[in-house]
């Protein structure tokens, strides 16, 4: 065979940051080393609440839950690219279906998951199946409005949902027995959940549905071309995210006791997609920085406060123009 | 009141209303054809120029008082306030994600918009400003029917500018390299045009319009918040669609016909007022569904 | 036999007539060639074949089916592939994951599959990643698998191209120009890798290009189109001396002298 044999030639080392990066990259590659450091912060993090105060409890708790939202989000926008403004929509779709299931029909939370995936993920198919063909600018505004639209049906269903004022008194859910009332309750069963999302996504990264959902990113005429149907590709990603934050919005639900159409506004959305954009768009560990990020960032600088979204905003654009693959790095084959 | 009483009447809002949007669409429209961008800011873009109007409107009203001079000064200053704002975002934000992916460039646009949205509210902590304007409700009388001079002025000021624009797109030299940016804009750079002047130039015009049609909603409304963009913009956008995005008269068009659209709607029994967002973003994704380069669009077939 | 048939063939875009009245056939295990001045409308032949374009008239016949109004998925997965004149590989992915596209449509493991991690799913991807290995060192560029696609020499992005469109393991593979901007020694490796193609893996072949000397040396059958019209069709020999093809390709020796 003609032609130069690069199979063993390695690639130049990247000076400075990007070798840095390249470096950790090759480390992590070493299995020993990777399960390593992953056992260990696995093991913090479930020794954590001893050393803790529940303030810190709560902060953890609610990253959980943003990484799951961000989780959800990658699949949609990160693997698939498709760009969802309305995200906050299907978290407040599992929310609401939990809360009012338990609350008004006496439901048992456990039982109520299923009906509250299930909707949201009907609901997606029904947003989705007309939009989804259409382009990322135009599907991005489209998706706003869909999620406004379900954001308004909850303020406005007064007799399903409690209106503007939302469900109170939502049931806390019992574990065997135990009523999950203290926070450290839900700190693990975020975690679990946690771990759960992270090993779905994951294993659906890499395999085949996976792969369909970036060649449909990448190029979807070619990719279409290539025997993927990707109307129905688009699909299975959008309702899967939807699934995501469905899930995530039982457990909210749960935590809270108490829901309102306040919480799932655009700008929740926008955050999420802030989130995502940060922690880096298509990488699953992208997703628990950026999540983590989101929720840290307003407790170590609380001097910002009301400047919070402006911040986040100049954030999103250096971002963009200087480092659009988010803070965790992309790995360069 | 007659039914043609009501829709008399209703016509009268829905002018006014379809000029604001028309005049926030003519500027969505616009930058649309020149980068393919949606401008996703656009609608913060007019509560900005509603608040540089309402600033200035209290600074002038001890010198020249808070009648019409006083607000026309006021749209003025803000027009060209706000333009220069527009120029500054595109050549700091847009402008260096030209050659980016197009979902990189929305996300930078959402950028925009939370710094402009979140530099408001925390100036005004959040609160709604009372536009204090020395005009009063009088009008004109039809029977039943009252045509206020606010609106009559308001909607003759937009036709004004919609004029204004449709002059300077069709017959300057501006308005023509505009046009022939927005079909190829390699070709444009070939041919010796400063394509960079020309899309500052665009933003300029499409955010000094969205500034008129700011303050002018705060005149007509009475009092001006630091959300009002959003909705506006979401509309803004429906209605640039409706008429065929990147196509001028389509934007005039595409607003006129959703404030009529939506001021009929809310009269319909069981939509009303508190359905009326959802009415306008329902159209929006009827549109975009059924047909996505609106009415005056044409469709374009796109080569392998 | 042949396993495709075209039947007048009409594709027209607003007031254009790209291809008017287009009949041909594709002889099973053949190799044939499309070619035609710039602006012929081959590669609008092409997408009409793949589903992209609807023709407005005719018919279009794959081992007697008809495609009329499948989608290009559909069409691939009945075991017509092609490649691209402008090289679209998966920008963001390795040439592995790209050739591996190819054995989506030969594949069912679904969203259920891909979580669970079953047995059967396991084995699916192992048979993936075997075709697309197979596929990879058929065309010879096994020991770039892992790099990223576009990090590739251009011959060898054509290659990973070719392996992709194999991956979708066909019977009928077009190839759009897939000799554009290769130099001689690559040409002369793809016209072995072609008939290669079709010895070894019983692949019919369709082609269009534009260098004369490879498609003489290569096609069995040549058909010629110009303004979307068919002028002349035949083995290499009668298209080369056929007096319309010469004259649409330098145009038409004057007559009398202009006045």
């Amino acid at each position: 065979m003609a032609g130069t044999d690069l199979s063993s030639a390695r690639l130049a080392p990247r000076s400075g940051f990007a070798g840095f990066e390249d470096r950790i990259f090759d480390l992590m590659d070493y299995r020993p080393y990777r399960y390593g450091v992953l056992a260990v912060l696995l093991l913090s993090v479930i020794v954590l609440p001893r050393f803790c105060s529940n303030y810190v409890l709560e902060i953890f708790t609610n990253s959980f839950l943003y990484v799951v939202l961000c989780l959800g989000l990658n699949i949609v926008a990160g693997y698939a690219g498709l760009l969802d403004l309305g995200y906050a929509a299907f978290f407040a779709i599992g929310a609401y279906t939990s809360g009012v299931l338990t609350s008004q029909f006496g439901w048992n939370f456990w039982l109520a998951i299923p009906p509250a995936l299930l909707l949201a993920g009907t609901v997606g198919i029904l947003i989705g199946a007309p939009t989804l063909r259409l382009r990322s600018d135009y599907l991005a505004i489209v998706t706003l409005g869909a999620g406004e639209i379900i954001r308004i049906l909850a303020r406005n269903l007064k007799n399903i949902t409690g209106g503007p004022s939302g469900l109170i008194g939502i049931k806390r859910p019992t574990f065997f027995g135990v009523e999950l009332n203290h926070i450290s309750h839900y700190y693990y069963i975020f975690l679990v959940m946690v771990i759960l999302a992270l090993v779905v996504s994951h294993r659906l990264e890499h395999s085949r549905l996976g792969r369909a959902w970036k060649y449909v990113r990448d190029d979807e005429d070619v990719a279409e071309a290539m025997g993927i149907p990707k109307s129905r590709i688009k699909l299975s990603a959008y309702i899967m995210g939807a699934m995501f934050a469905g899930l995530a919005g039982c457990f909210f639900a749960a935590k809270m006791t108490a829901i309102s159409p306040d919480s799932f506004t655009f700008l929740q959305s926008l955050m999420i997609v802030v989130a995502m954009v940060l922690g880096g768009m298509g990488k699953i560990a992208g997703m628990v920085v950026g999540a983590l990020v989101m929720v840290l960032f307003p407790e170590v600088f609380r001097t910002i406060g009301p400047l919070r979204l402006l911040v986040f905003g100049v954030i999103l654009i250096l971002m963009m123009v200087f480092r659009p693959q988010g803070i965790w790095p992309a790995r360069r084959h | 009141m007659s039914i043609f009483d009501i829709i008399a009447q209703q016509l009268a809002n829905s002018l006014v209303l379809g000029s604001f949007y028309a005049l926030v669409a003519i500027g969505y429209s616009m930058v649309y054809g020149i980068i393919k961008l949606l401008n996703f800011a656009h609608g913060d873009i007019f509560m900005v120029g509603a608040f540089i109007g309402f600033a200035i409107l209290s600074l002038l009203t001890g010198v020249i008082g808070n009648g019409w001079l006083g607000i026309a000064v006021a749209i003025l200053l803000s027009m060209i306030a706000t333009g220069c704002l527009g120029v500054i975002i595109q050549r700091v934000a847009y402008r260096p994600m030209l050659a980016a992916p197009r979902l990189s460039i929305m996300i930078t646009a959402l950028g925009v918009s939370l710094v402009l949205f979140n530099s408001v509210m925390a100036m005004t902590n959040g609160q709604y400003l009372a536009f204090d304007t020395g005009l009063s409700f009088d009008g004109v009388d039809y029977g039943p029917i009252h045509f206020s001079y606010t609106q009559i002025v308001l909607v003759f000021a937009t036709a004004a500018l919609m004029v204004g624009m449709t002059l300077f797109v069709n017959r300057t030299i501006w308005g023509k390299a505009m046009r022939a940016i927005s079909i190829d804009m390699e070709v444009c750079r070939l041919m010796g045009i400063d394509v960079n002047k020309i899309i500052a130039l665009t933003f300029f015009v499409g955010s000094a319009l969205a500034a008129a049609a700011g303050v002018m909603a705060g005149t007509y409304y009475g009092s001006i918040h630091f959300f009002m963009g959003f909705v506006i913009g979401l509309k803004a956008f429906t209605a640039a669609v409706l008429g065929g995005i990147g196509i001028l008269p389509g934007a005039m068009l595409g607003g006129l016909l959703l404030g009529t659209l939506e001021s009929f709607g809310t009269q319909i029994p069981w939509i009303g007022s508190q359905w009326k967002d959802v009415f306008s973003f329902g159209i929006l994704i009827l549109v975009l569904v059924f047909k996505p380069n609106g009415l005056l669009g044409r469709t374009t077939i796109e080569r392998m | 036999m042949a396993i495709l048939e075209v039947q007048d063939l009409t594709l027209h875009f607003g007031g254009l007539e790209v291809i008017d009245h287009l009949s041909f056939d594709v002889e099973e295990g053949s190799i044939v060639s499309l070619i035609g001045p710039n602006g012929a409308g081959k590669t609008s032949v092409f997408n009409c074949l793949t589903g992209f374009y609807r023709a407005n008239a005719g018919d279009i016949r794959f081992y007697g089916r008809s495609l009329a109004r499948r989608t290009p998925h559909e069409i691939t997965q009945r075991g017509m592939a092609r490649t691209f004149q402008n090289l679209r590989l998966f920008r963001s992915l390795s040439v592995m994951e790209n050739v591996m596209s190819g054995m989506h449509c030969r594949t069912h493991m679904g969203a259920l599959g891909a979580i669970l991690r079953s047995p059967r799913q396991r084995h699916e991807e192992a048979l993936i990643h075997r075709t697309a290995e197979e596929c990879l060192d058929f065309v010879g560029i096994l020991h770039h698998k892992d790099r990223q696609a576009t990090t590739l020499a251009y011959g060898d992005q054509r290659r990973v191209e070719w392996a992709r469109a194999l991956a979708t393991r066909p019977r009928l593979l077009l190839f759009d120009e897939p000799a554009a901007g290769l130099n001689f020694e690559e040409k002369h490796r793809f016209i072995e890798l072609i008939r290669r193609i079709r010895e070894q893996l019983r692949i019919t072949i369709f082609m269009i290009d534009h260098d004369m000397a490879m498609i003489m040396k290569v096609s069995e059958k040549v058909i010629v189109i110009d303004y979307g019209r068919k002028i002349a069709e035949g083995n290499c020999q009668e298209v080369q001396n056929d007096p319309k093809v010469i004259e649409a390709y330098l145009g038409k020796e004057d007559e009398e002298p202009p006045r």
